[in-house]
């Protein structure tokens, strides 16, 4: 297991970036403690894989240094980095059986084959498919076969880091998530560094400790999953994260109070914003919808089974608010915001808020 | 579930039966009808049962030109076909150089084949072909005209230049089929060279092997026009093929009788050994 540093890396895929937008991975800067869980999350195109391959060494960064406890293995092979990366879409070894697809990453090392057995069958009981040892691959199912490529990943022990790039896309929801807690698991187990891609904030919310949103080939926020709801350091954390995404509106600030249209909001602190624009964020968990407060037009109430989700028009501005299964809509509805639950944005960076 | 039975069906079958009656089935029942008869002059026939096919099996001349085809097409077999893998493994996947190698090896296979057969000719004669007489001039003794090694590595140099493209294709096809995710788990799992080719590029090439066996063994089973332009079949008999020999049967001794009972056994062998490669490369397939 190691402590992988990511030291100011950018990469393109262009033989020669000009501007910033040539860059798919624009800077980053960061690092993955030693046996931690790590989530990448981010939307499609964001970085999140071009990163997760470098680290790997499948891809070698255009610029920037990468290290491993302190040793520089920028320009090493994925071979010499000893790493184990799970991929999107399952890759089998058609003509082999089962047993032989996990011990294959064993053998090719070297490995005795005593060791090997007791390797195989350990991860063989791991992911459940103990029973088809024996059998050719390429008669399974996708979602056998993608357990296969997960047991190759988490076969060997002695990794550096364990990689999945978004792995459970084609398992279906129920074996998503029983295959997640055996990951996480085992992280807890062995303490293997972790790092997982993913384009879905449940799954990178219930198996990393710490989550790195990706945004436009940048780190936009790290954080525990609790600080990326609460405190979204980007108006695209707030967006991404949550279901539905923040409310964002502009406003202008006047000391403690925030003005939208007509209407006033007394906010926790006094932003301390400079120029630039000036936005509000208030996740619909906190916008409270009652008798008091500002007025709003209802369009559409959505049932989604454990909480309602309201979506409203306030000054023009579309809001959602979410409210209990048991709640209703007020006649003359009006909403208030929770000065707990309350961002201020400029130019989409959160600003701090002082006394 | 159940099956609606229709009998208008066959009339939208019809047409395609009747193309091939006319472009297979009945020609072949001409040659049919010529191998149980003996025929003069003016449409005098003579049933004569089975005599002309004792008569071809009973001959060593149809066996050894047999076994010369047989032998013929083991050797390009187990020549081209490592050799295309090689070739199509190191062409390159992506950039110019694709549609360049692409073009350079569909080369030999848009040439007709009297032409091939007429390149070779003159590439190999010792007066004043660049083979022939480079070879001369190191001192080495090759004639393809009287020495029958000679004619043989001709031949088959000259089916090797001709035909590996076509199995340098059908791999190349198999092969950029690969999504790079295999190669790239296959750098993580550490596996070797030998590894990647045995383990993920053979398995993905099985199909259009297949293809490729099936086909240079049909062709080269029945291989006539470059080898007639080379050598004619000789020197002696040293390169008459079946084709070569049913030719000289048919036309040039005009005993058609023979000839048509040749033609019948000759295709009976080219389907019975097309069906176990087939036979053969599935099962091992399906095995594995």
């Amino acid at each position: 297991m190691a402590r992988i540093d990511v030291n100011h890396i950018r990469h393109s895929y262009l033989p020669n970036p000009q501007k910033d937008a040539d860059f798919a991975l624009k800077e980053v800067h960061h690092t993955f403690e030693d046996g931690g869980a790590y989530a990448l999350l981010g939307p499609s195109g964001c970085g999140k894989t071009t990163l997760l391959n470098i680290i790997s060494g499948l891809l070698h960064p255009s610029h920037g240094q990468l290290l491993f406890n302190g040793k520089d293995v920028t320009r090493l092979s994925t071979q010499e980095r000893n790493i184990a990366q799970v991929f999107q879409f399952p890759v089998i070894y058609d003509t082999m059986t089962v047993y032989d697809n996990l011990a294959f990453p064993l053998r090719n090392r070297g490995v005795p084959e005593a060791d090997v057995d007791r390797k195989v069958r350990e991860t063989l009981d791991m992911i459940d498919l103990a029973e088809l040892a024996k059998k050719k691959a390429r008669g399974l199912t996708a979602d056998q076969k993608q357990k296969i490529s997960l047991g190759r990943g988490l076969v060997r022990s002695d990794v550096n880091a364990i990689l999945f790039d978004e792995p459970l896309t084609v398992i279906d929801p129920h074996m998503k998530w029983v295959l997640r807690s055996q990951l996480k698991q085992l992280h807890r187990r062995f303490g293997y560094t972790m790092v997982y891609v993913t384009h879905d904030q449940t799954e990178a919310l219930t198996f990393a400790d710490r989550v790195v949103v990706m945004y436009d080939g940048e780190i936009v926020q790290i954080g525990t999953p609790a600080e990326l709801f609460e405190r979204p350091r980007h108006t695209f954390v707030g967006y991404f994260i949550g279901s539905p995404g923040m409310n964002v509106m502009p406003v202008a600030i006047d000391g403690k109070t925030a003005t939208i249209g007509s209407q006033r909001i007394e906010l926790p602190g006094v932003p301390k914003a400079g120029a630039g624009a000036i936005e509000l964020g208030i996740r619909p968990e906190y916008v409270r919808l009652g008798r008091d407060g500002m007025a709003v037009k209802i369009s559409k109430v959505e049932d989604v089974g454990r909480h309602k989700v309201v979506r409203a028009n306030l000054e023009g501005r579309e809001i959602a608010a979410v409210i209990g299964e048991d709640e209703t809509v007020p006649a003359e509805p009006k909403v208030r915001f929770d000065p707990v639950g309350i961002n201020i944005y400029a130019d989409s960076w959160r600003v701090e808020m002082g006394a | 579930m159940e099956k609606t039975w229709n009998n208008k069906a066959w009339f939208m079958v019809l047409p395609v039966l009747l193309l091939v009656a006319f472009s297979a089935a009945i020609p072949l029942m001409t040659v049919v009808n010529y191998s149980v008869q003996d025929t003069f002059g003016n449409n005098v026939f003579f049933w004569n049962g089975s005599d002309w096919y004792t008569e071809i099996l009973g001959s060593d001349r149809f066996w050894l030109s047999m076994v010369r085809n047989l032998i013929f097409s083991a050797i390009i077999l187990v020549i081209e076909i490592p050799l295309g893998i090689f070739i199509a493994l190191n062409m390159p996947k992506k950039g110019w150089g694709v549609p360049v190698c692409l073009v350079l090896m569909a080369l030999p296979l848009l040439i007709p084949w009297n032409v091939v057969g007429t390149i070779w000719q003159v590439f190999g004669r010792i007066d004043i072909g660049l083979l022939g007489y480079t070879l001369s001039a190191l001192g080495i003794d090759y004639n393809y005209v009287n020495d029958p090694t000679d004619a043989w590595v001709t031949v088959i140099l000259m089916d090797v230049w001709h035909w590996t493209s076509l199995v340098v294709l059908l791999c190349y096809a198999g092969l950029v089929s690969i999504p790079d995710a295999y190669y790239q788990a296959a750098k993580i799992d550490g596996a070797s060279r030998w590894a990647i080719f045995r383990y993920i590029q053979l398995p993905k090439m099985n199909r259009v092997l297949l293809i490729a066996v099936l086909l240079r063994f049909m062709d080269s089973f029945m291989i006539y026009t470059e080898p007639f332009v080379v050598t004619g079949g000789g020197p002696g008999n040293s390169t008459t093929f079946m084709s070569i020999d049913l030719v000289k049967i048919a036309v040039g001794q005009f005993d058609l009788g023979p000839a048509a009972a040749m033609s019948i056994i000759y295709f009976l062998i080219v389907l019975l050994l097309s069906w176990v490669f087939y036979t053969v490369m599935t099962t091992v397939d399906a095995e594995r």
